[in-house]
């Protein structure tokens, strides 16, 4: 009994934390460029319906998951546009797609399923696959963390490529060198607005992904509530994480496991309210925040306007 | 040389409204539903009648108080993206001191919208306090404010005790509480005879409106003379304007920075006390964010954080809200046309240089 507990505790954690690491990884590329991305929540959105209609119509998840990156990567580029040519107030532009994202979203899922605010659900042999089913015995320990879907493993592959290109490459270094200093970067020869599009685009694409993680292998449908501020608490993640890919990817984990905790606690007789858990990832967001935000340093540049002269 | 920015400023605002719902237009024509016609069934529902016009200032209230709550902290330099959470904890306050507190009428209203300042209040300098203490961002920290202000409210509106049964919202609040126009008396029988024989006055009284707007435009004008009038106006625009002159210059920006996210989260909760006291009288369980809150992010910047600018947007996005509901009856065209106009207008507002190199290729090509 305590090692299944365990077991599904580690299993759930894992599987809530996916769609965060792949959001929270996009917001970490973007603001190493010096571009801050509040529009997270919008472009998560939107691949969450993207991913599950595109899915849905295909009869192949993954395809969903790979449209869902190529619309996020879409408002990536329209958030890049504001800010990087039109030197856009980056929050507020954030804001916009927050309105943009589930306004497309909803409108499409209209025209798309008969005037529904959802789709109609995946069926399971149609979503992306478990490349771990079967290989353990069926709900024996292992079973029960490791048989998820590709899209988690893919998550943490992700991790380790985000952290390899910032830190082991070339490019990783003029991402980085922009985000701190745009104007020393600018007369190395490095082209600032080339390598910011670049990331605020890949920001989106890993946001799109990060959505149909969750429509298409947490659940297997889109719905108006799903992603409900999962974005924002993949912005905190990258906060904590102090704006790096290995940091953020620990904190997307531990905000899985209160996740995982507030599926948990009815199966263990003790009367908790579920809305007093459902508070819990917050509240230890903001007490983090307090205990570690001195801490931890943005790139100096990030947020900042640049402008050629 | 001060009249000309601001003309600017309200031209740039104009084009992005033409703009945004030019976009609207497209969108509408892409998928199949003649924009004309939607923006007439739009406007004939914001202005069509006593009873349009009116849903369209009931809608349009709380906008304008969150847009104010939004715009004051702007004002300081500060972004409160926390107004949807100031406004559930000063909605949910309304609606619990509205039922169990048992007051004279004349009291009952004034208690309740203190209560639910002081509420909003203190949910707002949350964020300050965190941001002047240890320096915790504000957009991250009032971000995650808004969330547990809607399980706290969950919480308390479907806890046994306070729930009304068989609702997932809390009882509705005594007559004392309310501040709808003449509610009570239009229900009785004279009111009822006054109605059938004045036709305008029963179109606006089968609304329910309500003095919230009023309330509205007393807060502005209130908020109008503590930016412009006071000591602790001139300082928090200091701060805002530049952080570090206004420190060389003797002014105390930790303090100044709590109050001014106290100032703004009571705003918030002001709007929501006026949401409940005038229009819904109870505080339902959430599954989502209502976006009173972000709606007020779009009414500040549309109004260029102006307090009157504020009570103009917030009309505006009122008319678009409710126009946008008619859209979705009459001609069956998705509401969700409303979000993605307001988001193309923000966008917009939020480039001015887009809009200025438009304007010079315009000139470019007249010359």
């Amino acid at each position: 009994m305590f090692f299944e507990s365990i077991a599904f505790l580690l299993g759930t954690t894992l599987m809530y934390a996916t769609p965060l690491i792949y959001t929270s990884l996009g917001g970490t590329i973007s603001e190493n460029s010096g571009v801050v991305n509040i529009g997270l929540e919008g472009i998560m959105f939107m691949g969450a319906f993207i991913g599950a209609a595109i899915g849905y119509y295909t009869h192949n998840g993954w395809i969903g998951f790979l449209a869902a990156g190529v619309v996020g990567g879409l408002f990536g580029l329209l958030h890049a546009v504001a800010c990087i040519s039109f030197t856009a107030n980056q929050v507020v532009s954030g804001i916009a797609i927050n309105f943009l994202g589930p306004g497309f979203a909803l409108l499409l899922s209209r025209l798309m399923f008969d005037g529904a605010a959802m789709t109609l659900p995946l069926p399971l042999d149609e979503k992306i696959s478990r490349p771990l089913n079967g290989v353990f015995e069926q709900n024996s320990f292992f079973d029960m963390i490791f048989n998820r879907y590709s899209t988690v493993y893919l998550a943490f592959f992700l991790v380790l490529l985000v952290w390899f290109v910032l830190y082991k490459t070339k490019l990783g270094l003029r991402i980085r060198s922009v985000g701190e200093h745009p104007e020393a970067a600018a007369t190395l020869g490095i082209s600032v607005y080339k390598i910011r599009y670049m990331s605020v685009i890949a920001s989106g694409v890993l946001a799109g992904f990060g959505g149909a993680a969750v429509s298409i292998a947490i659940v297997s449908q889109f719905r108006v509530t799903l992603i409900s501020g999962q974005g924002f608490i993949a912005l905190a993640a990258m906060i904590f994480g102090k704006w790096k890919p290995q940091g953020a990817m620990w904190a997307c984990l531990l905000f899985g496991l209160a996740q995982a905790i507030v599926v948990f606690m009815p199966r263990t007789g003790i009367e908790v309210s579920s809305q007093l858990l459902s508070m819990l990832p917050y509240v230890m967001t903001l007490v983090l925040l307090v205990i570690f935000v001195g801490k931890s340093v943005a790139p100096s540049a990030d947020g900042k306007i640049y402008e050629k002269n | 040389m001060k009249k000309r920015t601001s003309n600017s400023a309200l031209g740039l605002t104009l084009i992005s409204i033409i703009l945004g719902l030019l976009v609207g237009a497209v969108i509408l024509i892409l998928i199949g539903y003649n924009p004309i016609k939607a923006y007439i069934v739009m406007f004939e529902g914001i202005f069509g009648s006593a009873k349009n016009f009116s849903w369209t200032i009931i809608y349009a209230t709380p906008l304008i108080l969150t847009g104010l709550s939004v715009a004051f902290a702007f004002k300081t330099g500060l972004f409160n993206i926390g107004a949807e959470g100031q406004f559930i904890v000063g909605s949910l306050t309304a609606a619990l001191v509205g039922y169990y507190v048992h007051m004279p009428a004349l009291l009952h209203v004034p208690f309740v919208l203190i209560c639910s300042i002081t509420a909003g209040s203190l949910w707002g300098s949350i964020a300050g306090y965190l941001k002047a203490k240890y320096g915790v961002n504000e957009v991250i920290s009032t971000i995650m404010l808004n969330w547990i202000a809607l399980y706290l409210n969950n919480f308390l509106v479907l806890n046994e005790k306070i729930k009304r049964p068989g609702s997932e919202a809390t009882n509705k609040v005594l007559d004392s509480a309310k501040i709808i126009f003449f509610d009570t008396w239009k229900r009785s029988p004279e009111g009822q005879v006054f109605k059938k024989a004045h036709p305008f006055f029963n179109d606006i009284l089968r609304t329910p409106a309500n003095a919230g707007f009023l309330i509205a435009i007393v807060a502005a004008v209130v908020i109008l003379l503590i930016l412009n009038k006071t000591t602790l106006g001139y300082s928090l625009k200091a701060v805002g304007f530049n952080r570090d002159a206004a420190e060389f210059g003797g002014i105390n920006i930790k303090s100044n920075t709590i109050s001014a996210m106290a100032i703004a989260g009571g705003l918030s909760g002001l709007a929501g006390a006026v949401q409940i006291l005038g229009f819904t009288r109870e505080a339902s369980a959430l599954a989502a964010m209502e976006g009173y809150g972000f709606e007020g992010i779009s009414v500040a910047l549309i109004g260029a954080n102006n307090p009157i600018g504020c009570i103009l947007a917030g009309l505006f996005y009122g008319s678009l809200k409710y126009g946008g509901s008619k859209i979705q009856s009459k001609i069956g065209a998705p509401y969700e046309i409303i979000s993605i106009i307001m988001g193309t207008i923000v966008l917009f507002i939020a480039m001015p240089k887009l809009i200025k190199m438009m304007k010079l290729t315009k000139k470019k090509e007249a010359e």
